[in-house]
């Protein structure tokens, strides 16, 4: 990659981002979902305090409906960094037994990743969250700011945000505040994939296409990961060859028919599909705004 | 055209294998919803390949009319569309925008709404390399073009493509595009921009977009995405380096390290560097990058360098080119814009950080506000939210810079209220008025200390502030007697006093008010600085002034007296006479009817001087001054 291709002004651009969240706050920590988003940003954080480690933990919020996969790969990756994983699971959302099918997506939601996240943040006393959001995937996204400030009860205020000028982002916060930090806002998902391939970055193989196990409900694909996916009499999995365009909790994150089993094929497939990537999440097609509601009730 | 052609609408996607290189341009659009703004958005995210089939319906259930050949997408369903914003009908100030060509990829930095703020166009101007203005064919140079044109240059923006779009509404006529261009050539010669491009377009039809119009066979200039493609984007790289250190990288006794972006020039391993402040050189003996040392990096690049001698650097500190090192100073001359409903007060101290700096710092001075319609320089005695503003800022100590027209990170600063943490001003430096270095401080042998001793006491202020009629003088007086009687040495600053004097100048405006307060704690830290105990009487309504004083005193110099009485208590009091006239109209800004009071939130003494006697209130002061060893 050459100095001056826009990958490295990204590249740059995040790195300075981090720096300014590791200096400027008292006790940063980031997400880690496992995701392509999170593998880009764990490798962006390296890049921005070599030689010294990132100095903050990563934080995965396990919902127990995660990809099998993914966690494999989450505990690897943290191993293969050196870097400290917090793994934190909502206890009241366990003890109620919690699941996507009895509960409703939007209530698992809440309960599993938004009250699970809240919890995580106030026990550890985190003040400010690195996250991997880009401003492409969702409207609400493209307003959100790069230094996105929280009350007390971690709510998104989006009338009241900060104005943003030139890299001079304001990190100041009041008693209880706390802010999201969003290195990515100016990656499309095309950039993540180009750089993941320029740099070489590991990601979870879910993302290439392989015959997996598979029912369709609604014209939907689902993968059936564990023996706990309720399966209504008459159906079963059928082997397709299938992958994913982003990950979530495996009962709500729909899989595509694919042979793209390479990078390049991934990239090739991403750049020519005609869905936008949160297609593929469905807690998004709820009600009108709902991830924009989502966000302000303190979901990242 | 063979080049032409490849940028068909599915070729992006087709490119990838350039993306390595290709490069970075963001931009903004200056017009209206009516001039076409949306649309033209529309159009380049539709004929780029941006618009995903699900998005797109989404646009088409909620837009008026969609065809094939027509593209009418309402772009602020997309760009306006966050349900808090419908709801309280208000926009956010900017949203971004993503899309790419095989030449380049494009940031837009959109700030929607039917009439663009101030606040909003600079959140954007500060974030863009060029301006597209866009002119509407039919209604020709608006007095808004010229505005467009002026602010862009005034926020910054050196490149700017006019477009004048709805030709196809003029039937594509070439004199009244050429009228328009030559208008708008007139207004730009005017201002400080480098680059002005014009092209006739149709953002709805979709000529000279992306391809030449088969409409405008005159027109044989480039389309406007040629044009985006190729105007060339400065990167900086020709001036002398600069990289503000963002962070002192020290994981172990063997590594000591300075991360940051260089933000101008290039740097070798053996450049001999200057750091400033402390004006040390050495030579770089590395460049530390996660992918290995390298041999040279360039601006826009996140490094860290390793320097050959042990330099004395920190957090928002200059590595420059010894050879041309930047300037530092502590006043300059800036455009502020303001963004608070607050509004700015000359004087008011607020957080201020540039570059990588954070810092105190007040406008001291407003020379004018520029009006957004006429664009005439106007008195301003304090900046309204959505003002721009001419005037001197000043801070609390030197800083290395450079004007924000040379270098954005170094001349581009924001303010922050010291209360409620909100970004409320953004500014612009254009020159340095003041260089620290050539008024050095005076060395002078008998100091504060020296003084203090001799007066055998410990100088403090006692800060007294309170509503008219609270009893500040009173129980001020009470003290100063009785300090007077023990032989120590003291002076009273009463706030109405001096307005005979000092502050005769000042009126009640909130800004005078500011200012007296000001005046009033620098002589203050004067007497401080002779040694004496100072007693000051004044209403001083704002918690920001008070604590404006606090922090030019030494940590323990100052003690605020919070002198308490109801406002009914004081009114009934009322000693001399000043409420009956405010009541009577016949005084404007009176603190507690028409002008606002501040209580302090952790004053070091409140006295309440309803239930006890000036004398008993005289011995809390004393016990307090004893406890602090002040007597």
């Amino acid at each position: 990659m050459s100095e001056h291709s826009y990958l490295r002004q990204l590249e740059s651009e995040s790195i300075y981002i981090f720096r300014e969240v590791a200096t400027e706050f008292r006790k940063p920590v980031m997400l880690f979902s496992a995701g392509k988003d999170s593998a880009v940003l764990l490798h962006l954080a390296l890049k921005a305090f070599y030689p010294e480690k990132p100095p903050f933990p990563l934080l995965h919020i396990d919902t127990t409906w995660k990809f099998r996969e993914m966690i494999a790969f989450r505990d690897r990756r943290a191993r293969e960094c050196g870097v400290d994983l917090l793994v934190h699971t909502n206890p009241e959302g366990v003890e109620r037994g919690m699941n996507p099918f009895d509960h409703g997506s939007s209530l698992y939601t809440r309960v599993m990743e938004t009250d699970a996240l809240k919890q995580a943040l106030d026990a550890n006393g985190f003040d400010v969250v690195v996250g991997g959001a880009r401003g492409d995937e969702e409207k609400s996204r493209a307003k959100e700011r790069v230094f996105s400030l929280r009350s007390q009860a971690h709510r998104w205020d989006p009338k009241s945000q900060r104005p943003e000028f030139w890299h001079l982002f304001n990190t100041r916060l009041r008693a209880g505040e706390t802010m999201r930090v969003f290195p990515l806002s100016n990656w499309t998902e095309s950039d993540v994939w180009l750089y993941i391939q320029a740099e070489n970055i590991p990601v979870v193989p879910l993302y290439f296409a392989a015959e997996r196990p598979v029912i369709e409900r609604d014209g939907v694909l689902f993968v059936v990961d564990d023996d706990r996916y309720p399966l209504v009499p008459g159906e079963a999995p059928v082997p397709r060859r299938v992958r994913f365009q982003t990950l979530g909790c495996y009962p709500l994150t729909a899989a595509v028919e694919s042979n793209a089993e390479t990078l390049e094929q991934v990239i090739q497939e991403t750049i020519a599909v005609d869905s936008s990537e949160r297609h593929g999440r469905l807690i998004d097609y709820d009600p009108t705004s709902s991830f924009e509601r989502m966000k302000q009730d303190g979901y990242f | 055209m063979a080049e032409k052609e490849n940028i068909a609408r599915n070729t992006p996607r087709r490119q990838l294998r350039d993306d390595a290189v290709k490069g970075l341009l963001r931009f903004m659009t200056f017009g209206s919803v009516d001039d076409g703004k949306s649309t033209l958005l529309g159009r380049l995210l539709y004929d780029t390949g941006v618009l995903f089939g699900d998005q797109l319906a989404k646009l088409q259930s909620g837009s008026q009319r969609f065809g094939a050949a027509e593209i009418d997408l309402d772009f602020s369903l997309s760009l306006d569309g966050l349900e808090a914003e419908r709801e309280q009908k208000i926009t956010i100030d900017v949203a971004y925008r993503y899309f790419a060509t095989r030449r380049r990829k494009f940031i837009v930095a959109d700030a929607p709404g039917h009439e663009q703020s101030t606040r909003n166009m600079a959140t954007a101007a500060s974030n863009v390399d060029l301006a597209i203005i866009l002119v509407d064919a039919e209604k020709g140079l608006l007095p808004q073009t010229r505005r467009h044109a002026y602010i862009a240059s005034l926020l910054g923006v050196r490149k700017m493509v006019l477009a004048v779009n709805k030709m196809d509404r003029v039937r594509y006529k070439q004199s009244v595009f050429e009228a328009i261009r030559d208008g708008f050539m007139a207004v730009a010669g005017c201002l400080e921009v480098d680059d002005v491009k014009a092209v006739p377009v149709s953002a709805l039809k979709g000529d000279n977009i992306m391809h030449s119009s088969p409409h405008m066979g005159w027109y044989t200039g480039p389309s406007l995405l040629d044009l985006l493609e190729t105007i060339p984007v400065e990167q900086d790289l020709d001036g002398p380096m600069r990289m503000p250190v963002q962070r002192v990288v020290r994981p172990d006794q063997t590594f000591h390290g300075y991360a940051g972006t260089i933000v101008q020039g290039a740097v070798r391993p053996g450049d001999s560097i200057v750091a400033v402040p402390s004006g040390q050189t050495t030579a770089i003996s590395r460049i530390v990058t996660f992918d290995g040392d390298l041999d040279h990096a360039v601006a826009g690049q996140a490094v860290t360098l390793v320097l050959e001698r042990k330099t004395d650097i920190s957090r928002g500190d200059v590595i420059a080119a010894a050879a041309d090192a930047p300037e530092q100073a502590d006043q300059f001359a800036v455009h502020v814009v303001w963004l608070n409903e607050e509004p700015l007060y000359p004087g008011r101290p607020y957080h201020v950080k540039i570059g990588n700096c954070t810092l105190t710092g007040q406008i001291t001075e407003l020379k004018h506000r520029i009006d957004m319609n006429s664009l005439d320089q106007l008195a301003a005695p304090h900046l309204d939210i959505n003002e721009i503003g001419y005037g001197t800022l000043g801070l609390n100590r030197a800083i290395p810079f450079e004007p924000y027209g040379k270098c954005r990170t170094l001349g581009g600063f924001i303010m922050i209220d010291r209360f409620t943490s909100a970004t409320v001003g953004w500014g612009m430096i254009n020159f340095a008025l003041w260089r620290a270095t050539t008024v050095p401080w005076q060395y002078l042998e008998i100091n504060k200390a020296a003084r203090a001793d001799l007066n055998r006491q410990k100088p403090v202020v006692l800060w007294f502030t309170g509503l008219s009629g609270a009893g500040k003088s009173t129980v001020a007086n009470a003290i100063a007697k009785r300090l007077h009687a023990r032989g120590r040495r003291t002076y009273l600053l009463d706030g109405d006093n001096l307005r005979h004097g000092l502050n005769r100048d000042l009126g009640f405006r909130t800004e005078d008010r500011v200012e007296n307060v000001r005046r009033v704690g620098e002589v203050a830290k004067l007497f401080v600085d002779a040694g004496l105990i100072v007693l000051a009487s004044l209403i001083s309504p704002f918690s920001s002034e008070r604590l404006m004083v606090r922090d030019m005193l030494e940590a323990d110099e100052f003690i605020e007296i919070f002198v308490e009485a109801p406002i009914e208590e004081c009114e009934r009091r009322d000693p001399k006479g000043l409420y009956a006239r405010a009541r009577a109209g016949e005084i404007r800004n009176f603190t507690g009817i028409d002008s606002p009071y501040e209580p302090p939130d952790n004053p070091e003494l409140v006295l309440n001087t309803v239930d006890a006697t000036p004398n008993e209130l005289a011995d809390r002061v004393f016990t307090l001054l004893e406890e602090r060893g002040v007597i």
